[in-house]
């Protein structure tokens, strides 16, 4: 019996604000328990609460990115149920009017998932289990989130992967969100139902809770898949139910069914207006919309005409794509800017956990130090070795080959004896390209080259190292 | 005793300096402890505190500073409005140790006036009543007849101004909490209009309803007081934009009513009215055309659900307001038997009383999914119906006339046990309310055993001008506001 599986997403993001969705309150990670709240997030009585414009025209932003019809007028509405991390007895969430409808996330070159909606909604607390019992922090509770709800488009684990990794790349290069799965930033529930082969109407579905990454997403749903699968297979039937995913078990289990799901009704909430999301504002927010990855994507390919691998590298962040750009338009050679980019700049940036913007490198500098080596002036080795020192003294290529005193050597009467000394140190090699092997000049080349310290060019290098080996 | 002045003539004597804000509020106090004793207006009356606050605007009236419009008004406080550093406990055991950390923005603006915001001035709990019978500390008595209540929830309020303890009171107005206690003291009361006055540091009881307002003892005063707290604030975002005229300045425009149109709807001039209630009201429809007013009839005809709407929409609201009220971060908390439900369970229950677990039941059940669509949706829909109702009539009228209350002030106890028959007596004052449109209500007249009755004038959004125009031509020519209780 095959099955057609059918999976929809529902992913909760935080917005990058520097305060919370309806307080004053600071938002960040660090501090200590209950030191960023409030008296509105504390749900004192009497507080009421006040809307912070700049999550309105992130959430904005991110759904023009997501390119879903935002509303011009949408409502907050209450979802009361009691919890101690809830302070007021109530979330304030959007329910039957949220400020986006529709939308989408590519998949894959050719395929999209579609979007249900997209709505603002407030953050809970959390809560410390200790030995001496269970403790409160609020620092969280009215941190803004979006909710992106996705239609039930995606037809297996793998596709639910790609919308992933395609929304989280979106949403960071809007600018909206950090997406950081460890932090919270993005959080991610799933529902997955089968249904046979040529069906119309979906099967039961499940949710899964308790997905940290967005590989466990990926196996949290084979998994759910296969023991679908089994139950439909063996004649049963599926429950309708939220399951938790166990990691650690590689498995799911029930956490409540559907019959028990709480009534949490869902109103209007009078303490605030409806939202009005103007001309004004979708101006403001779609202005703070940088290029989209595969816009970006599109637009390396024609206009620099990289390798696919090389455009994947460049915009994986809206950084490195602007600084890839900003060095070109220094003057120097894209596929030169590429491959530093990635064999040198990147590597150095997560080294140090920064940007590569923020690495402390002009990108005219880089520029120069690109037409330096493809110039001939000096040598790839030696580049390395400039690099190294502009960033040290934050000084340009110029003062960094002088001081180095790298420019490139290509006195035949410097190399000459070097090249000797060379053959003589490394007789198997020598024997070896005498013999045919061409290959084994590099490590004749390398003993020359660590010799001047990489400043030595290498086509006369080549050249020399050949003369003395040339078959008898 | 000698009666206290209006707030008017108190204000000036501290301006000027002929009298200080220590003696003006020392005098209040002074009446206060010779007369609260059986009537129970205050749950707290922090004298210390009202007079260390008297001294310091006294020190800046000595440093040569200039007085605000408030200066050295002692204006008594509802237990249901926050003021930082005193107790707010919306007559609840949940809250009877709640200290107020901040501040409402009403009490924060008769300070900077340079009012003396004090005491706790007693209430329904959580403004769930119409007598001020249903509050933890025991009922306030109404001192026209200490055997009757004094109305509510703002009863406290009421009291406090009839009695003469304070020239103005703040208080708060969701059904009616504000004018029916008004009209059962003898006393003037405004409910603005939604949004004029900021509800922020107002313990909720039904967000689109609560209005903050004042008691006093002439619409003059009002006018002082609205004046000073009213306009639009940051921190609750269902305040309004829109700039309305100064009411101090509007006073002096008119000496006569000639050139306005009272609409009269019978819907709330006739049906359930006591016959004493009825006779003042005649009479006062007389003597305002009197005064050159045209009365003219008009229709509300969804007044007659106004009731039921009202009832649905703020117990529904009510029951998530008070969902904060769960034992944990602040107010009454009773472990049980050590489960997260338990201690839920067990604070809620001994936390509130009975009319306030009835109405959160109530407001739980209206919102029930799969319910919510015929109760509170239901009841959405009529509000606007007779929101719309108010607007056609005004067209043809400035204002609209009705008694505050159907009946004069009850005997205590006589309607406890009888919610419907408690309800009842808002089905004047809620529709006003729910329109979300300024009310006043005016010593009109008396009824059986020469108790005071209220004569409502609801007028359209922001025209409290206009209302306590009126209010105060009628107080010229009228001497219903002057009369006193029996000592």
């Amino acid at each position: 019996m095959t099955f057609v599986t059918v999976i929809g997403l529902e992913v909760h993001v935080q917005l990058r604000t520097a305060s919370k969705l309806f307080s004053p309150a600071p938002v960040g990670a660090l501090g200590d328990p209950n030191t960023r709240v409030h008296f509105v997030d504390l749900g004192l009585p009497g507080v009421l609460p006040r809307l912070n414009r700049q999550a309105v025209l992130l959430a904005v932003r991110a759904a023009l990115a997501l390119a879903g019809t935002v509303q011009p007028t949408s409502r907050f509405a209450r979802k009361n149920y009691f919890y101690p991390d809830l302070p007021k007895g109530y979330q304030i969430s959007q329910y039957e009017e949220p400020f986006c409808v529709g939308g989408r996330v590519p998949l894959d070159a050719e395929r999209h998932a579609r979007l249900h909606r997209i709505h603002l909604e407030e953050d809970a607390g959390k809560l410390i289990h200790t030995d001496a019992g269970t403790l409160v922090d609020l620092n969280r509770a009215g941190v803004p989130l979006i909710e992106i709800v996705g239609e039930p488009d995606l037809r297996s684990p793998a596709d639910a992967h790609a919308f992933l990794v395609h929304l989280e790349e979106i949403l960071r290069f809007a600018g909206v969100s950090d997406c950081d799965m460890e932090l919270g930033s993005l959080r991610c529930d799933a529902n997955i139902s089968l249904m046979r082969a040529g069906a119309t109407a979906f099967g039961t579905k499940v949710e899964i809770k308790n997905l940290n990454s967005f590989k466990m997403v990926q196996r949290a749903l084979e998994y759910e898949e296969r023991r679908q699968a089994a139950i439909l297979a063996a004649g049963g039937t599926i429950a309708a139910e939220t399951r938790l995913w166990q990691d650690e078990k590689e498995q799911t289990r029930s956490m409540r069914s559907k019959e028990s799901a709480p009534d949490y009704r869902y109103f209007p909430d009078p303490d605030l207006p409806p939202l009005c999301i103007d001309d004004e504002l979708l101006a403001a927010a779609r202005a703070g919309l940088g290029e989209l990855p595969h816009a970006r994507r599109r637009r390396f390919h024609d206009r620099y005409g990289l390798p696919d691998y090389d455009i994947g590298q460049l915009t994986r962040t809206p950084a490195t794509g602007a600084f890839f750009e900003m060095v070109v338009q220094a003057g120097a050679e894209p596929k030169t800017v590429s491959n530093w980019l990635m064999s040198e700049l990147l590597p150095l940036a997560q080294q140090r956990g920064v940007a590569v913007d923020a690495l402390g490198l002009a990108p005219p500098r880089v520029a120069e130090l690109l037409r330096t080596i493809d110039a001939g002036t000096i040598t790839v080795l030696a580049g390395k070795q400039a690099l190294h020192h502009m960033l040290a003294n934050d000084c340009d290529a110029a003062a960094a080959i002088g001081a180095l005193g790298l420019a490139k050597i290509t006195d035949p009467t410097v190399i000459e004896p070097l090249a000797l000394a060379a053959i003589a140190a490394l007789p198997q090699a020598a024997t070896a390209v005498t013999a045919g092997n061409d290959k084994a000049i590099d490590a004749l080349k390398g003993h020359v080259m660590r010799a001047l310290r990489g400043r030595a060019d290498a086509a006369v290098v080549d050249r020399i190292l050949r003369r003395h080996l040339s078959p008898r | 005793m000698i009666p206290t002045p209006g707030a008017l003539e108190l204000v000036r004597s501290v301006q000027t300096g002929e009298r200080s804000a220590v003696d003006v509020v020392a005098d209040a106090l002074a009446r206060i402890a010779a007369g609260d004793g059986t009537l129970r207006a205050f749950v707290e009356i922090g004298a210390e505190r009202a007079l260390a606050d008297a001294a310091a605007i006294d020190a800046r009236r000595a440093a040569g500073q200039p007085l605000g419009p408030l200066a050295g008004l002692p204006i008594a406080l509802k237990d249901n409005l926050l003021r930082q550093g005193a107790i707010a406990g919306a007559g609840s055991r949940m809250l009877a140790d709640f200290v107020a950390p901040y501040s409402a923005t009403a009490v924060a603006r008769a300070q900077s006036a340079d009012a003396v915001v004090f005491g706790r001035t007693n209430m329904d709990e959580f403004g769930m009543g119409s007598s001020t019978e249903r509050s933890c500390h025991g009922p306030t008595r109404n001192p026209w007849d200490r055997t009757r209540v004094p109305g509510g929830s703002s009863g406290g309020a009421a009291a406090a101004v009839a009695a003469g303890f304070a020239p103005l009171a703040l208080g708060s107005d969701t059904g009616g909490s504000i004018r029916q206690p008004a009209a059962f003291c003898g006393v003037t009361g405004l409910k603005p209009t939604y949004g004029r006055v900021s509800r922020y540091g107002l313990i909720a009881y039904a967000s689109s309803l609560d209005c903050v307002g004042g008691i006093a003892r002439s619409a003059a005063d009002l006018a002082l007081l609205l004046d000073a707290i009213a306009g639009v604030d940051a921190a609750d975002p269902t305040t309004l934009q829109a700039t309305a005229g100064e009411c101090r300045l509007a006073l002096g425009v008119r000496t006569d009513l000639k050139g306005l149109t009272f609409g009269v709807p019978w819907e709330l001039n006739g049906p359930g009215l006591d016959a004493d209630v009825l006779a003042a009201i005649r009479q006062t429809h007389s003597r305002l055309a009197d005064l050159g007013a045209r009365l003219v009839d008009v229709a509300l005809p969804h007044v007659p659900h106004a009731v039921p709407t009202y009832y649905l929409i703020a117990t529904a609201e009510a029951s998530t307001n008070l969902a904060r009220y769960d034992g944990i971060r602040f107010g009454l908390r009773r472990d049980g038997s050590g489960s997260l439900e338990s201690m839920l369970t067990h604070s809620r229950s001994h936390g509130f009383g009975d009319e306030v677990q009835l109405r959160i039941l109530l407001g739980t059940f209206a919102l029930r999914a799969g319910w919510q669509d015929q109760f509170y949706g239901q009841a959405t829909r009529v509000r606007t119906l007779l929101r719309q109702d108010f607007t056609t009539a005004f067209a043809r009228c400035d204002a609209i006339l009705c008694p505050t209350s159907p009946v004069t002030a009850f005997p205590l106890g006589a309607r406890i046990d009888d919610p419907l028959a408690m309800y009842l007596c808002d089905a004047l004052t809620v529709p006003a309310s729910l329109a979300g449109l300024p009310a006043l209500s005016l010593p009109c007249g008396v009824g059986d055993g020469d108790l005071p009755v209220g004569l409502q004038i609801i007028g359209p959004a922001l025209r409290e001008d206009l209302l306590l125009q009126v209010g105060h031509v009628w107080q010229q020519h009228t001497d219903w506001h002057r009369r006193r209780p029996p000592a």
